[in-house]
């Protein structure tokens, strides 16, 4: 198991998806003797879990059952430990492909916060690109570092804690794109552009508030980047249902009436209540705003 | 500051490369070929003058359709000592406030003024330029310079790049598939280097081709494709480097079923006139190629009384039939040891992602290729209309051996970031396509014990009819 190569048998210190059920998962740290409580019951590692492919069913002590599943960037996002706010799935499909990024890509981000991010592009770009990020909080940074070695990635990737607004990503001239999530982005933006190749490469900032975005195009223009553009995504979701809609009565219908009343009767259609269509309805609430992802290119230099 | 040949050869513009010709937001992709004409925004060129320069370079259109790069934008001209008004109150649109017609711009432009200098002469020629606000003006300029700059940037093709310009100019060829959704597509799938995945679409290539990008060339892509052949234009576009072909593999969906049944038979046969049957379609042509060449020795025989000029030319026309049956036997010898390589790789059933986007209804082609992957893996399909994609929800509900399934479709919505000027700009709402993506698990074959779903009956095994090619 890593986060960037499948396999398929779970083994001993993998990190595995537990799937309980809709919308319900929880990551499990697979080691031998190890204990997992879930609602269903008890998972014994050794028995349960080790030895078995991934995608099993693996059924609890109290009789219910559950899913093991090989992890992923996106299944991460969604089951991961915050620390910060994180960027989810939506945000992160866009930041790839506007970023360009691809294997051998070399990447500086900037903050780590809970690696949600981080795990996508290492995903993408391995197993020949690099990822410099730069996280100025000592614990995140160290628990950043300790998830990317559990999860088998480390090779990947090197974790800086120090502040990227005033000592950059620690590299110049190396890379294809750079990401920045942090309060004031436009600070950072020199950087970016000293962290990135000469040839030229791509840019993305993060920021939740319009003002922030403003500042940030403002510095990009000022240090030379072309091309920008500020876009904002939303997933909406469509909930399959069957709906059951009650017809009307208005009473039997008069123009109908032919000499046979009774066998006109009998022949009407039989009274239906309600007619079931499938379709879809959205959840009750959405996420309405993440924030706005501008990006932009960076000339030759 | 010198350029480094070695670097920057991946950053140059080569003869023969896939190129991607871009002003403003309009993109056109086309190939670098000596002498060959491109028309793009209304204007005719040639790129040759593009080779060596990088990508990225701003050429301008001269006379003759030659490129030539275009020199750095020199200081704007100084904005300080422009007048400007403040509001619009007194400013009357009759449409007459330019001086210059028609043909005026037009003899300025024969007389090979540039861009900018058009521009200059439409606003000292404007009587209400100088009435209009600061921003107004700008707003002016920018309008003026899309309509009348002859410069075209030269960008190296990218998922990105292509899946934009298919969006905004052909959308009809790509199902509609806006590209913010291809790139949840991309992602929800896990699409990464050294996987196997499958793909079946109808979007040019557009879709094959991303997911090739994001494989970097390890790993493998089967092309499942209905009909006679694999369509991959647009996959040319993207300029992968020749290796990356060596990881694309193609099958072709009428023999599905009989890889499932296990009845589809790939090996070499002898070529002689007795081969047994077998049910490979290229077996039979290759029983009809002895017969053409046992037909030609009694034409021979009756030949040999005439003259000896004329032997030598039906030995020269058996000697061309000769070779092209045995060019005919190569290509079809080429052709099954493909299928034979795509069977294999398909028929452990292990694929690690599956991707569909096509005109087609997803539902069968959904529940057919799903059983070509392993458990615990990803798969997207896309679909321009929501209700197919809610029969394929319905269906899989009803099988089993999926989860997380959600179906979904992205908003997208750009801005205009400017001091004092920010505002969302149109929406692209709805035009964008849906998705519903899911992760397979081991297909339950006992009775559950405790189990979170109802009890269902045997799914109703659906004949799969052959789509239409």
């Amino acid at each position: 198991m890593s986060f960037v190569e499948y396999s398929d048998f779970i083994q001993d210190g993998d990190v595995a998806i537990v799937y309980l059920g809709h919308d319900s998962m929880m990551p499990v740290k697979v080691q031998k003797g190890a204990q997992t409580q879930t609602r269903y019951g008890v998972i014994r590692h050794s028995t349960d879990l080790i030895g078995q492919r991934y995608g099993s069913k693996v059924t609890c002590s109290k009789g219910g059952w559950v899913h093991v599943l090989h992890p992923t960037p996106e299944l991460w996002t969604v089951t991961l430990p915050h620390r910060t706010q994180i960027l989810y799935t939506t945000d992160i499909a866009t930041i790839t492909m506007m970023l360009e990024l691809k294997p051998g890509s070399v990447v500086c981000e900037s903050g780590t916060g809970s690696g949600s991010l981080s795990h996508a592009i290492l995903r993408t770009i391995a197993p020949t690109g690099h990822l410099h990020t730069v996280e100025f909080h000592q614990q995140r940074a160290e628990k950043a570092a300790e998830e990317f070695k559990e999860h088998r990635v480390d090779h990947l990737v090197t974790v800086r804690n120090q502040d990227v607004c005033k000592d950059g990503f620690g590299v110049t001239g190396v890379a294809d794109a750079v990401f920045l999530d942090i309060p004031s982005p436009w600070e950072a933006v020199r950087h970016a552009k000293a962290a990135m190749k000469k040839q030229g490469g791509r840019v993305c900032s993060f920021s939740p508030c319009i003002e922030q975005v403003q500042r940030t195009c403002e510095a990009l223009a000022d240090q030379g980047f072309e091309e920008i553009s500020t876009v904002e995504v939303l997933l909406r979701v469509h909930d399959v249902r069957n709906v059951s809609l009650p017809l009307p009565d208005f009473g039997p219908d008069p123009s109908s009436q032919t000499e046979s009343d009774a066998a006109a009767a009998e022949k009407a259609p039989p009274n239906h209540a309600s007619v079931t269509i499938k379709t879809t309805t959205p959840p009750r609430e959405i996420p309405g705003h993440t924030g706005y992802l501008t990006f932009a290119t960076k000339p030759r230099t | 500051m010198a350029d480094n040949g070695d670097d920057d050869a991946q950053y140059r513009i080569k003869g023969g490369d896939y190129v991607v010709l871009k002003r403003g937001d309009i993109f056109k992709a086309v190939q670098i070929q000596p002498k060959k004409k491109v028309i793009f925004e209304k204007q005719w060129f040639f790129l040759d003058n593009a080779v060596d320069h990088l990508y990225s370079t701003t050429f301008e259109i001269v006379s003759g359709g030659v490129l030539q790069p275009k020199k750095l934008k020199d200081a704007e001209s100084s904005t300080d000592t422009k007048e400007a008004g403040t509001d619009n109150r007194n400013i009357v649109d009759d449409g007459k406030s330019q001086k210059l017609t028609r043909d005026d711009i037009e003899t300025l432009k024969e007389q090979g003024l540039k861009g900018q200098e058009i521009i200059q002469q439409l606003i000292d020629n404007s009587s209400t330029f100088k009435d209009k606000t600061e921003y107004a003006q700008d707003k002016y300029i920018k309008k003026k310079k899309k309509k009348y700059e002859n410069t075209v940037t030269i960008l190296k093709p990218s998922c990105r790049i292509l899946a934009m310009m298919y969006h905004g100019r052909e959308p009809g060829k790509i199902c509609h598939l806006r590209y913010d959704t291809l790139a949840q597509m991309l992602t929800l799938a896990n699409i990464h280097a050294g996987s196997k995945v499958l793909v079946f679409e109808t979007c040019a290539g557009l879709v094959l081709g991303a997911v090739m990008e994001r494989m970097g060339g390890y790993g493998s892509v089967i092309q499942m494709y209905p009909g006679g052949g694999p369509v991959r234009a647009g996959v040319e576009s993207f300029g992968f480097p020749a290796h990356f072909h060596d990881m694309l593999h193609e099958f072709p969906i009428c023999h599905v079923n009989a890889l499932l049944a296990g009845t589809l038979d790939t090996t070499a046969k002898e070529p002689s006139a007795d081969s047994k049957q077998s049910n490979v379609a290229e077996e039979k042509e290759k029983q009809n190629q002895p017969e053409a060449e046992q037909q030609g020795s009694p034409e021979e025989q009756n030949m040999e009384t005439n003259s000896g000029a004329d032997d030598l030319e039906k030995e020269q026309k058996e000697k061309r039939k000769e070779a092209k049956a045995q060019e005919k036997k190569v290509k079809l010898e080429e052709k099954r040891k493909k299928l034979a390589a795509a069977a294999a790789l398909l028929e452990g059933r292990n694929a690690d992602g599956l991707v569909i986007a096509s005109r087609f209804h997803p539902c069968p082609v959904l529940m057919g290729l799903l059983k070509f992957l392993a458990p615990s893996r990803p798969f997207v399909v896309y679909s321009q209309y929501k209700e197919p994609l809610i029969e394929c929800y319905t269906k899989l509900k009803e099988q089993g051996g999926t989860i997380s399934l959600r179906l979904t479709d992205t908003w997208l919505r750009h801005y205009q970031v400017l001091p004092n000027r920010t505002h969302p700009l149109l929406l692209m709402s709805g035009g964008g396509g849906y998705v519903l993506s899911g992760t397979t698990v081991a297909m339950d074959r006992s009775k559950s014990a405790g189990s979170q779903r109802a009890e269902e009956p045997a799914p109703k095994r659906l004949k799969l009819t052959d789509t239409e090619g």
